[in-house]
């Protein structure tokens, strides 16, 4: 059994790309953990598309606002510097080219940068908030993931099966076993747990990991959990 | 000019069966509690306005506000981009039942369609959605060699929305992320009643600081302490 990593390590490697000075926006869910793991020395300014730029932390239970809140319902904190704007103003970041990172959650993603995170078919009631504006309007996407499903079902696959949510528009997938670059319509490994070989990744992955120069180690400390 | 001459009741009596009403908030925030309470007290006594058509981000949470107004039964469809919430059993029964329309709209586009409707622009492009079962029957064009979606403009009968200060000419500020939707929304219904927590004479915002201004206002309604969603499922409310 290969001891993958958990979300919380995967937030820690997404957030090690993360640059200074940048505009982020984080999707609901495991994706806000990120936002845990601001290297030190960096500020990331996190966007929310209900409509705030510089929000931190949750306040403690019974100081919340329930007007200050982020996409996910929950309630936030202001920093420094933050602002307020209309959901026109929010998209306009977004669809505008202004925001630099997205970082989303997926059901699935193609070796071509589809993405697959909104629908899990006719039975469920559709719901689809931000994410398509999203995938086309941050200049880098990055998705978080488990690498397969709890049945055991890869999610890195060569087309997605799922409903899509944009068309060849992640550039970078962190998963529990691996980092994956998605180049020219391929998936190219770049960082693996040491543990799994490439031999037991590619048996989990449904379509082919390109190498390109060195596939460095992914490791992550001990005390991320 | 003073818009300020309204109580909950007057300001929602004449929406029409089968309106389009905008109503503002992304979940609780920024969500008029008091005149959605006011337009479903009116269904409830007189069975008026019903077949709605309801254009709001969510679909509710729990049995309050736009839970509450979908449960009763006066909404004939809702467009919406996230009609999922901790407790959206309201619209989702009603949904499986069909006995609810659902038009999805990517949030962004969602937006702008309202912001379009307000500024008088019939259609736009956008990338959203291209190449997804969002984007079926709906026009493609190319633009500097990218291919785009084309959008149409979302207006409404009636949007009932939320504000901080409002004044006698209806100039509106908002409250933190509470603005959302709501200046949007005063901008692309015929009549926009804002519930406000203070009225104060025309003068007294700055004019700086106006958000929405008064051009956009029909009726300004005072709600000095507003009930919010969220505090309100915490106890457990059912309006």
């Amino acid at each position: 059994m290969i001891n993958k990593l958990s979300n919380a390590q995967i937030a820690w490697r997404a957030a090690q790309d993360i640059e200074d000075g940048v505009y982020v926006n984080l999707g609901i869910g495991f994706p806000e953990l990120v936002a845990r793991f601001q290297p030190a020395g960096r500020e990331a300014v996190f966007h929310t598309e209900n409509g705030v730029l510089g929000f931190g932390a949750a306040p403690p239970s019974g100081a919340e606002h329930w007007d200050l809140i982020n996409a996910g319902k929950k309630a936030i904190t202001l920093k420094p510097g933050a602002a307020f704007f209309h959901h026109a103003d929010s998209f306009a970041m977004v669809r505008g080219g202004h925001l630099d990172v997205a970082i989303l959650g997926a059901y699935q993603v193609a070796e071509n940068g589809d993405l697959a995170n909104w629908s899990t078919g006719p039975n469920d009631v559709p719901a689809v908030g931000g994410a398509m504006d999203l995938v086309h309007g941050a200049k880098r996407v990055a998705v978080v993931t488990e690498h397969v499903t709890k049945h055991g079902q890869p999610k890195l696959v060569r087309r997605c099966s799922m409903p899509l949510t944009g068309v060849a528009c992640v550039n970078r997938i962190y998963t529990s076993l691996a980092v994956i670059d998605i180049e020219s319509s391929r998936f190219v490994l770049r960082e693996k747990l040491p543990a799994v070989s490439l031999d037991e990744l590619q048996s989990v992955t449904a379509a082919e990991l390109k190498i390109d120069g060195t596939v460095v180690d992914l490791t992550v400390p001990g005390d991320v959990s | 000019m003073d818009k300020t001459k309204f109580n909950l009741a007057e300001a929602v009596v004449d929406i029409p069966d089968g309106a389009t009403v905008m109503i503002g908030g992304f979940g609780g925030a920024g969500a008029p509690i008091e005149l959605i309470h006011s337009l479903l007290e009116r269904f409830r006594a007189t069975g008026h306005p019903k077949h709605l058509t309801l254009v709001n981000n969510n679909a509710g949470n729990g049995h309050v506000g736009l839970g509450a107004l979908i449960e009763c039964g006066t909404v004939k469809r809702l467009i919406c981009s996230f009609p999922r919430s901790v407790d959206s059993r309201a619209f989702s029964q009603k949904y499986r039942a069909k006995e609810i329309e659902l038009e999805l709209v990517p949030q962004g586009t969602f937006a702008e369609r309202i912001r379009a409707g307000g500024a008088g622009i019939p259609a736009f492009y956008t990338p959203t959605a291209l190449g997804t079962d969002l984007a079926r029957n709906k026009p493609v064009a190319e633009f500097d060699g990218r291919m785009y979606l084309q959008e149409r403009w979302l207006k409404a009968d009636f949007a009932l929305i939320k504000a901080e200060v409002g004044d006698e000419h209806g100039n509106l500020t908002y409250r933190m992320a509470g603005r959302n939707f709501n200046p949007l929304m005063a901008m692309a219904a015929q009549c926009t009643v804002a519930q406000v927590r203070r009225i104060v004479p025309a003068g007294r915002i700055d004019p700086e600081t106006v958000v929405t201004p008064g051009i956009f206002v029909t009726r300004v309604v005072e709600v000095s302490d507003p009930q919010q969603e969220e505090q309100l499922n915490r106890a457990g409310a059912i309006f």
